[in-house]
């Protein structure tokens, strides 16, 4: 199975809101309750991380039998150094993101510990990916 | 803890899921930063407290499948958030006393931490 769903970067109101559908979707799939836990805290984190740090960006879902992949793509400043940003602490967040509640550099060290296998690759001026896979 | 209990000791209000309110929660946590509580791992019943007052707090705990909320502070939540807890089944409560003022009654009440 395939989605796709688009986020805005500066949209605080709407962060999350792809999360909420894809955990939505995992729990009707009938997913194994704690897997779905994990893999959409990873997303929620991924998802806000274009809304604080990048201009727009897609998430693409692909779910079979024994996984879920999770890609998200966006256009936006890139991360210069990656091993830095998933430092736990590591941030650039603005004052905007803090009042949010995120912005504390505990979103990457989250998603890694969130899912088996985390990739981030950016390039920098041109965007980041970051994919999430979770075995069942 | 039963909902009903933790209302009277903190002198709190429900400002969303009165239906609910018979509900009983496993333990707390207290934090205004929306990633520390993206970190907890349990299966209990938790009831967050916190400040922050705003979408992101009520995205958090549906992510986190947090299912009652206490604002500190007095807080108000807007309707939005209202509606977006009504569909999670969440029950939001309001209370003038501060973060710390609520930990410690409800903490002394034996309500039990996460960590
Ligand atoms: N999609 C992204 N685009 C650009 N920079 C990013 C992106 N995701 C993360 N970063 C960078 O990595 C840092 C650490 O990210 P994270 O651990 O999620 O912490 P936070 O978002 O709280 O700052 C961010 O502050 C930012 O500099
Ligand atoms: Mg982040």
């Amino acid at each position: 199975m395939h989605f796709e769903y688009q986020v805005e970067g500066g949209d605080f109101s709407n962060a999350g809101t792809t999360s909420s559908v894809v955990k939505k979707m995992m729990k009707q799939l009938g997913v194994d309750s704690a897997i779905v836990k994990r893999t959409v805290v990873a997303l929620y984190e991924a998802e806000v991380n274009i809304v604080a740090h990048a201009y727009r960006g897609t998430i693409f879902v692909d779910l079979d039998d024994t996984c879920v992949k999770i890609k998200l793509e966006d256009e936006g400043p890139g991360i210069p150094d990656i091993e830095q940003a998933m430092q736990m602490g590591f941030s650039t967040a603005s004052p905007e993101v803090r009042e949010m509640g995120f912005g504390a550099g505990m979103g990457l060290p989250n998603m890694k510990s969130n899912s088996d296998k985390l990739s981030v690759t950016s390039v920098v001026g041109k965007g980041t990916t970051v994919e999430i896979t979770n075995f069942f | 803890m039963k909902i009903q209990e933790v209302l009277s000791l903190i002198s709190g209000t429900v400002v969303e899921g009165e239906a609910f309110s018979d509900r009983e929660v496993d333990c707390a946590f207290a934090s205004d930063l929306m990633s520390d509580v993206l970190t907890l791992r349990t299966d209990k019943a938790v009831m967050l407290i916190t400040g922050l007052c705003n979408m992101q707090t009520i995205r958090t705990c549906e992510i986190s499948d947090i299912k009652v909320v206490v604002f500190v502070r007095g807080k108000k939540a807007t309707d939005e958030m209202k509606e977006l807890a009504e569909d999670n089944d969440m029950v939001l409560i309001s209370t003038d006393f501060s973060l710390y003022s609520t930990s410690g009654i409800l903490f002394g009440a034996n309500l039990p931490n996460v960590y």
